[in-house]
């Protein structure tokens, strides 16, 4: 147990002297998660609203591709991304291999599916339990779906906050497509990754707790607004 | 909800301005151990204050190194497997390869030495008696530099490790700071490059038992990423980071690297021992 106690202190003292490559590397990790959640949030809740309101055939077959697609491995997700954004490859043009931008692909990637698939069921509920006073309200599909999406605005914040949580913990896509670049593309998990391979388990169990207290502290913030929230609107 | 595409092309063209706003910069694929030693932190920002070139290092096995310089993914190569950059520039990948520093290979292995191999100084007599003794052997089977002489060694000992493979052969597929750490883990021996066991933190009961072979002389070497097979690679900047490292100041630089009161990484670049320029 003398690591955990002395990677704790050594968290301690990273977080107390607010040190600047931690500090670095935290802020990248955030921006890289949180662009792949506003993105892959916004296409997951539209295709699980359009997969509530609409029939068509083939629909049960994407729900099921959709619902695997949920447990994709980031390792194949990255190694596919790479694939596609290397200079040898169809996407090698733009040059985004081992940039932030790469890394936000391949977790766009990775969390529309996990997204769309949990907001869906969330949608799909709901609308069985709805639809029909909705329809006697005479409300049209959109309307209809604007009021299932504020009622079911709980639930769908737990699932954005799950595909945070899958972003920021994730280093098997991130390290393949961002190439852990110091000062680039370098993130909690991957940096994690490489002092582990250094040999210096201490300092990286020490940012592992830092990676875990960051998502404790986002998750208690939603939280708390969501309780401060429900209590106002009565 | 209805402003939330504006702001997601606000944050992906605040991406990509930053991808875009540091230039010059190039990138070099460059294996593990010039990474875990911390050679880069302390030489880059040489470099950068030498030339004004930002230089981004992504560290990987020296065959996905290579592989990397052969889709264009790289501007230029620090790599360290004589055959395969040979092969690299033979099939005009890259050109102009110039050796630039050296180190050498340790064989480690737990301080009991079940195997005896501390008493010679033979490489390859020590690999026969681990095989001999079924004493356990892990390997990083990465197809990286330090690989790829591993095999070479077990060759010239007329050893078929990988048929051992799964008993006291194993092979993990990792990089060289995992599989010391796996290593210490389970008392095995390994193939270490030197400068990745300096700056390694967690040796458990590894020890270095057999060094000095002349056979575990590696060397490291750069090279250029053909601008022929791919017109976006950033020749001139790589060019001038080349000409950095092997000036007397790049020189002198490295062999004033110290890890744990040793030298990690020794210079020896010489004009006239270059391969492949064209």
């Amino acid at each position: 147990m003398d690591e955990f106690s002395a990677a704790a202190s050594l968290a301690f003292t990273l977080l107390a002297k607010a040190d600047p490559t931690l500090v670095d590397i935290v802020l990248r990790s955030l921006r890289v998660s949180l662009s792949a959640l506003a993105i892959a949030g916004s296409i997951g809740l539209l295709l699980a609203a359009l997969l509530t309101v609409t029939r068509f055939t083939g629909r049960t077959l994407l729900i099921i591709g959709i619902n695997a697609a949920m447990g994709l491995p980031p390792v194949v997700v990255g190694l596919a991304v790479y694939l596609l954004l290397s200079r040898a490859g169809p996407l090698g043009d733009w040059g985004l291999l081992f940039s932030p931008t790469a890394m936000v692909i391949a977790q766009v990637v990775l969390l529309t599916p996990l997204i769309c698939g949990l907001a869906r069921q969330t949608l799909e509920d709901a609308w069985r339990e709805y639809g029909e006073l909705f329809a006697s309200l005479g409300l049209n599909h959109f309307r209809a779906l604007c009021t299932l999406l504020v009622e079911t605005r709980y639930s769908l914040l737990t699932t954005l906050l799950a595909g945070f949580g899958r972003a920021i913990s994730e280093v098997g896509a991130v390290l393949i497509v961002g190439g852990n670049i110091a000062h680039v593309t370098r993130v909690m998990t991957t940096t994690i990754a490489m002092e582990t391979s250094r040999g210096n388990l201490a300092l990286a169990l020490a940012l592992g707790f830092i990676l875990i207290l960051l998502a404790l502290i986002i998750n208690a913030g939603v939280f708390i607004t969501r309780e401060i929230a429900q209590r106002q609107g009565g | 909800m209805r402003i939330r595409p504006l702001v997601l092309v606000g944050m992906l063209c605040s991406l990509l301005q930053t991808a875009h706003a540091e230039d010059p910069y190039i990138t070099l694929s460059s294996t593990t151990s010039t990474q875990a030693s911390g050679f880069f932190d302390y030489y880059l920002p040489l470099v950068k204050a030498a030339t004004g070139i930002e230089v981004r290092v992504v560290a990987v096995g020296s065959g996905q190194a290579l592989k990397l310089g052969e889709q264009g993914d790289a501007d230029v190569l620090l790599v360290h497997d004589k055959p395969g950059e040979l092969a690299f520039v033979a099939a005009g990948h890259g050109h102009d390869r110039r050796e630039v520093m050296y180190n050498d290979f340790i064989l480690v292995g737990p301080a009991s030495d079940p195997a005896k191999v501390s008493r010679g100084k033979d490489v390859v007599q020590a690999l026969k008696t681990i095989a001999d003794n079924a004493a356990p052997f892990a390997s990083r089977a990465d197809d990286s530099g330090t690989h790829r002489t591993e095999l070479r060694l077990w060759a010239l000992a007329g050893v078929n490790a990988q048929a051992a493979s799964g008993t006291w052969y194993k092979e993990l597929g990792a990089g060289m700071g995992e599989t010391l750490n796996t290593a210490a883990g389970l008392e095995s021996y390994t193939l270490s490059d030197r400068a990745t066991w300096l700056g390694f933190g967690n040796r458990g009961t590894l020890r270095v038992l057999l060094e000095g072979d002349p056979k575990l002389f590696n060397q490291y070497s750069l090279i250029l990423v053909s601008k022929d097979r791919h017109p976006h690679v950033k020749a001139e900047a790589a060019q001038r980071f080349v000409d950095y490292m092997t000036s007397a100041a790049g020189q002198a630089a490295i062999a004033a690297f110290k890890l744990g009161g040793e030298s990690p990484f020794k210079a020896n670049y010489s004009a006239s021992v270059t391969n492949g320029s064209d």
